[in-house]
């Protein structure tokens, strides 16, 4: 399937990330070209057939719901850009 | 101590326990490789030199200890596994300063081995790409030919071991990242089954594909650090809770008798068609074969009928989980934080459009458009779905055979810059992704070098699952009865 150069810049900025016009017009040929590789998948017949999400299919492994200091906050802290020593520092929201 | 080089993991790890070399010396050897070498081969990110040798220092003063399998050897890890106080980049720009706080569960059970790891090896930003030339930043050389790639994700670590610069590597493999480097550079490789290493502190790429696996330059090396590092770990609950093998005592087997060896078709495309293999590539992978054969293994034909759709499912299902995976990198709690940001929106976008290479936005691009509601099916959906038939064709494969036989590629290592269009890139992962796609392990070793090229051929063979201890004695039997690998003239 070919993409657009709007869908291109739509999904983008659904992904947090911001093209420029030369890139979008980059992009939208690269990936179009991939996405037609990928349509390929439609000659086959998958009618039935079970999706298989991870090659590890038992039943999901839970552990106690326990309470454990594993790291302290300074070191969750340590690698933010910005902290006030006790919270991670975002820009003003509303 | 420059004779040191090119041993192998498990001679320089028995000289070691027998006190013929101290830690530091071995350290110090890696050390002055890496000075002589590393201006032309370009392999790693970091390197922690000192803390190295403080390291080793420590050892030797607690003498030899037969306990810890890989006492006082030097490794390299490549730079997407966490280590605690020791940036850890992925080869991107957003995490260039990123100093984890805890060690991933493999490279504890490395130092708990008493493994010494000196540096961080460069490799394809996020592990997306085959070449190495994605890193943010700078390619790496095969140093068997610099003009060359040393092949990706893990070129890096595959590029460190040929260059002699340490005793192994870690890599990780998503859709082939530890088998093709190995391939281009002359090394041994193995991707383990989905869930035998914990990934515990490896930055994840593609969750249900990627795996944890070791690269050096002989196959009982690879037995040795896979027997370190495999088994399950509570914090990754994919990794499986089943027992891990002896993989050493199986590498004393004497020939291959009573060993089916699979050939699928689709894997060894015609030489003289288009599409087909590089000759130089199936002459030494045929010789390989008959060498197996010699050593009285049988050889069957196998279908793997889906190989031609693999690249598409593979990276309609690595997209979609990068896609996923990297929305945790938003420039709030740690990496790449953009200046000048008015609002959150506008913090995470700017942050992660400066952050990220070309590779990695074309990437999140297709997974989030692949996963987006009116596409889900036709793309997300269908490519489970047929990623559900093709491992049901390895299924039916290894009703008749057990191991898979066929090249890491049908070239070798090609030169840089030589595949600038990104699909043309995706498209030589033909032979190594179907192996991610149903979990199953794979290797890669040398095989010789190509008549025309003059560079390293791998080998690839695939087995059911929890099936290395059976490839590691059939690879390590193979690998006693070629000639003996050289070395690049580095």
């Amino acid at each position: 399937m070919k993409i657009s150069p709007e869908e291109v810049a739509k999904v983008a900025s659904l992904a947090r990330l911001e093209l420029g016009p030369e890139k979008i017009e980059e992009f939208t040929g690269q990936l179009g070209d991939i996405l037609e590789h990928m349509d390929k998948l439609g000659e086959l017949d998958t009618e039935g057939v079970e999706p298989m999400f991870s090659p590890v299919e038992q039943v999901s492994v839970t552990r106690e719901d326990k309470v454990r200091k594993e790291h302290t906050r300074e070191e969750v802290l340590s690698n933010a850009p910005e902290t006030d020593g006790k919270f991670f520092i975002v820009p003003r929201i509303v | 101590m420059s004779e040191l080089h090119y041993k192998t993991l498990s001679e320089t790890a028995a000289m070691l326990q027998a006190g013929e070399i101290t830690a530091e010396q071995a350290v110090q050897a890696c050390l002055d490789r890496i000075e002589a070498t590393e201006p032309s081969v370009k392999a790693l990110i970091s390197v922690q030199g000192e803390q190295a040798l403080a390291k080793a220092r420590e050892l030797d003063g607690q003498g030899p200890d037969p306990a810890k399998p890989l006492w006082g050897v030097p490794m390299v890890l490549k730079d997407l596994l966490t280590t605690k106080g020791v940036t850890t980049t992925c080869a991107s720009k957003f995490l260039e300063n990123f100093v984890p706080f805890y060690d991933a569960t493999v490279v504890e059970k490395l130092d708990a081995a008493g493994a010494i790891c000196i540096a961080k090896a460069n490799m394809d930003e996020f592990a997306m790409g085959s070449s190495t030339e994605n890193s943010a930043y700078f390619k790496t050389a095969n140093p068997w030919d610099l003009e060359r790639v040393p092949g990706g994700s893990s070129g890096g670590s595959g590029a460190t071991v040929a260059a002699g610069q340490c005793a192994a590597a870690l890599g990780t493999d998503t859709g082939g990242s530890i088998r093709l480097p190995a391939s281009f550079c002359g090394v041994t490789g193995l991707k383990p089954t989905y869930g035998r290493v914990s990934r515990y502190g490896m930055v994840a790429f593609g969750s249900s594909l990627d795996q944890i696996g070791p690269m050096a330059r002989s196959v009982e090396d690879c037995a040795r650090v896979l027997q370190v590092i495999a088994g399950h770990d509570p914090k990754d609950s994919t990794s499986v809770d089943c027992e891990v093998p002896d993989y050493l005592a199986g590498l004393d087997r004497k020939d291959l008798s009573g060993l089916t060896i699979g050939l699928p078709e689709q894997y060894w495309p015609d030489p003289d068609k288009e599409g087909g293999l590089s000759p130089e590539v199936d002459q030494a992978c045929r010789n390989a074969v008959a060498k197996m054969e010699e050593l009285g293994a049988k050889t069957v034909p196998v279908q793997l009928g889906l190989t031609d759709y693999a690249i598409a499912t593979y990276y309609i299902i690595a997209m979609a989980e990068a896609s996923s995976n990297l929305s945790r990198f938003d420039g709030i709690r740690y990496g790449k934080r953009a200046e000048n940001a008015e609002e959150l929106i506008d913090l995470y976008t700017k942050s992660r459009t400066q952050g990220f290479g070309d590779e990695v936005q074309r990437r999140i691009i297709i997974g989030s458009y692949v996963l987006s509601a009116g596409y889900y099916d036709a793309y997300y959906g269908k490519a489970a779905k047929v990623r559900r038939l093709i491992r049901r064709n390895f299924d039916k494969a290894f009703e008749s055979c057990d191991l898979i036989a066929g090249p890491v590629c049908p070239t070798t290592a090609f030169k840089s810059g030589e595949k600038a269009d990104p699909l043309q890139m995706y498209l030589i992962d033909i032979f190594t992704i179907s192996c991610n796609l149903a979990g199953l392990p794979g290797m890669s070793m040398p095989v010789g070098l190509g008549a025309d090229t003059n560079m390293p051929i791998g080998l690839q063979l695939l087995g059911p699952s929890f099936s290395e201890d059976l490839m590691l004695s059939a690879a390590n039997t193979l690998e006693k009865n070629l000639p003996p690998m050289p070395s690049p003239g580095l």
